[in-house]
């Protein structure tokens, strides 16, 4: 089922006092580093192009300053681009007036923000309901929905605490039960765990999925860590300098990185937990046995199965049970190790 | 030597006495033709003081220092500070001080509400825009540096001696922190949280109400508090031209040098700073409990 929720086509901003005029050089094809120079005018997001599938995790990852913040902002309008179009259910948002936006940001589109940005004045109840507020719902009914938000993301009992008697994690888990009280539809998260510690950050993601598996939002989740792209998105955009270098089903952006910087990002990954049998699988040979495997399995449990039998290969079946494809041993340690025709670095 | 490496190269006497004597002319027929005008427009503000000052006046004073207790407990919940308030009255009124004070405590109340309604706005549109703020920074300056006795002249002139002028001229001098503090509060709002205000829909005025005045509020507060403690500082001044209270016996203790007079009211006065000052304090400092983590109480 593809159905598109979110496009951007031909999308730049730029950062300055007179952008019209540097949109000129830009579209010259001057980099980022030269018209900085040239104009004193920042490239925040050169010639965006995306197509973002409802329901679907599209991930945007890249080094901080590569433009992530910027072009998230761009889909609730917090930041207007210099120049591009942007459709969000079939409606041209950049058509919208002052009245527009304000419905659509109360109904269709909500946010975490990476280091939460909670009301600090306001109690956790409060908080969560701030949305609700904004929608201006009888109050009851704020208090009962933020209610069974609090319970949701697991704070029950801290209705009445202020935020900064709340840890990290806490905090976040009331950013996001702010922004899914609203009941939009399309939920964009800013780093929204890169603050947090390692184990919290995990525990974050776990939430998220499971919460993903009932709500099927359309969520545009931004990163700079490849292991929670790679954990949490349905779909990764890798962005650079403002610019987008792949677009991607996950285990391509893993197998056939578009070039030496997306392979830079998948050195340090560890390859067992994230490629999946489907990846490598090669053509089935007639009538071969062996041990069932899940398209889906990570290497990981692949080589767990494998090692368990003496056959050579194993056959790989898709969700139904039907054969797709065959795993060898050989193939499997060949998928663990990186692909040596991209940008390997023996570092 | 030239004379006029010597001496000062002034204009001519005739010169200057004409300047002044062209001001002081201009600024008469403006209040000859305006001045019962805006005597009118402060007639209802005349109003509520005088009905306020006999409230207080014709109130029993236990009643009054119930009151001022309760607010003090609301306000602070601290049972020191409520004692020291409740002893401070007591000992005003047993050294016969009652009425004066209660006089300054209208004067100084009405004074501060009325900064309070023109300041706040003004502050808030400061805080809107970088050109009033580069155009109000400037007069504030100018006022809060202003020697206090200048603004009594220019009143008096205008509306003649009385509780009217005494009010303008309190007000006049002790608006600037209140404008000032609310501007710098809303300024200081976190921008991140603007944002999350943003990103959710609210409108200009709603992210007024609901953030950007609450969270400013303890800033205002401390604005509101100089204000108060301005007020009472020219209540007594005010006393020159005709403004009733403890500034009154305050003048006439230095016209005729008596000194217990002038310290006894001058106490009272010292004593009703310190009620203002802790009680606004306070309650600005229970107003961001929120921020130290530490709940409601
Ligand atoms: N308001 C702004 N004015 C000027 N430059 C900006 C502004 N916002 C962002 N930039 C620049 O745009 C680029 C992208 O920034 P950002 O989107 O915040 O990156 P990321 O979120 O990926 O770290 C950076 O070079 C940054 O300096
Ligand atoms: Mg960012």
């Amino acid at each position: 089922m593809s159905d598109t929720t979110i496009s951007v086509r031909n999308l730049y901003k730029v950062f300055g006092d007179d952008p019209a005029n540097a949109m000129k050089l830009v579209r010259d094809g001057v980099s980022k580093g030269e018209l900085l120079e040239r104009t004193g005018h920042v490239i925040g997001l050169s010639d965006i192009n995306m197509q973002i599938e409802r329901r679907q995790i599209q991930v945007v990852m890249g080094l901080s300053g590569s433009g992530k913040s910027t072009l998230i902002r761009h889909l609730n309008r917090l930041i207007d681009p210099t120049e591009g179009e942007i459709e969000i259910d079939g409606q041209d948002i950049m058509a919208y007036g002052e009245k527009d936006l304000l419905k659509f940001r109360r109904h269709n589109i909500s946010m975490v923000f990476q280091r939460f940005a909670l009301f600090p004045h306001r109690t956790v109840l409060e908080n969560i309901g701030f949305g609700l507020g904004t929608q201006q719902r009888p109050k009851d009914e704020i208090k009962n929905r933020a209610l069974r938000w609090i319970d949701r993301v697991g704070l029950s009992g801290y209705e009445d605490y202020f935020p900064s008697q709340l840890s990290g994690g806490m905090q976040q888990r009331v950013g996001l039960a702010r922004a899914l009280a609203t009941d939009a539809e399309i939920l964009l998260m800013d780093e929204a765990f890169s603050a947090l510690d390692p184990l919290i950050r995990a525990e974050m993601q776990t939430i998220l999925l499971d919460l993903q598996e009932e709500l099927h939002k359309t969520i545009v989740f931004i990163t700079h860590d490849l292991d929670e792209a790679l954990h949490i998105g349905d779909r990764i955009a890798i962005l650079r300098d403002g610019e987008i270098i792949q677009d991607d089903d996950p285990q391509n952006i893993i197998m056939k990185p578009a070039d030496d910087y997306v392979a830079d990002f998948m050195k340090d990954i560890n390859r067992s937990r994230v490629v999946r049998a489907r990846s490598i699988m090669t053509k089935l040979r007639g009538t071969e046995t062996g041990p069932k495997i899940n398209a889906a399995m990570i290497l990981e449990d692949v080589a767990q199965v494998m090692g368990k039998t003496p056959n050579k290969a194993s056959i790989v079946v898709n969700k139904q049970g039907d054969p797709v494809g065959r795993l060898t041993i050989a193939g499997v340690i060949k998928g663990m190790a990186r692909p040596d025709s991209t940008g390997t670095r023996i570092t | 030597m030239e004379t006029w490496l010597l001496e000062f190269p002034q204009m001519s006497q005739d010169a200057l006495r004409a300047i002044k004597r062209g001001i002081d002319k201009g600024y008469l027929s403006f209040s000859r033709t305006y001045g019962a005008d805006i005597e009118a427009v402060f007639e209802p503000v005349l109003y509520f003081l005088v009905w306020f000052e006999k409230l207080l006046l014709n109130a029993p004073w236990w009643l009054i220092i119930l009151v001022i207790v309760g607010i003090t407990w609301f306000a602070a919940r601290r049972w020191t500070l409520v004692l020291g308030v409740a002893a401070a009255l007591l000992l005003i009124g047993y050294f016969g001080m009652w009425e004066n004070t209660m006089r300054t405590m209208a004067m100084i109340l009405v004074c501060t509400l009325l900064a309070i309604l023109i300041g706040i706005p003004i502050g808030i549109l400061m805080s809107r825009s970088d050109r009033t703020q580069s155009t109000v920074l400037p007069v504030l300056d100018v006022m809060q540096t202003m020697p206090s006795f200048v603004y009594l002249i220019p009143v008096v002139m205008l509306l003649g001696i009385g509780k009217v002028p005494g009010l303008l001229a309190v007000v006049i001098y002790a608006i600037p922190p209140v404008i000032r503090l609310t501007n710098l509060g809303i300024r200081l709002v976190d921008r991140e949280v603007l944002e999350a205000g943003d990103a959710f829909g609210t409108s200009k005025w709603q992210k007024l109400y609901d953030i950007q005045i609450p969270l400013a509020m303890p800033t205002i507060m401390a604005g509101i508090n100089q204000t108060i403690m301005m007020a009472l500082a020219m209540v007594v001044i005010a006393s020159m031209i005709g403004v009733k209270g403890l500034g009154q016996p305050v003048l006439q203790a230095v016209t005729n040098q008596y000194f217990a007079l002038g310290l006894f009211n001058g106490l009272a006065v010292v004593a009703l700073a310190i009620i203002f000052d802790r009680v606004t304090q306070s309650w600005g400092h229970r107003m961001q409990t929120y921020r130290q983590g530490m709940g409601d109480e």
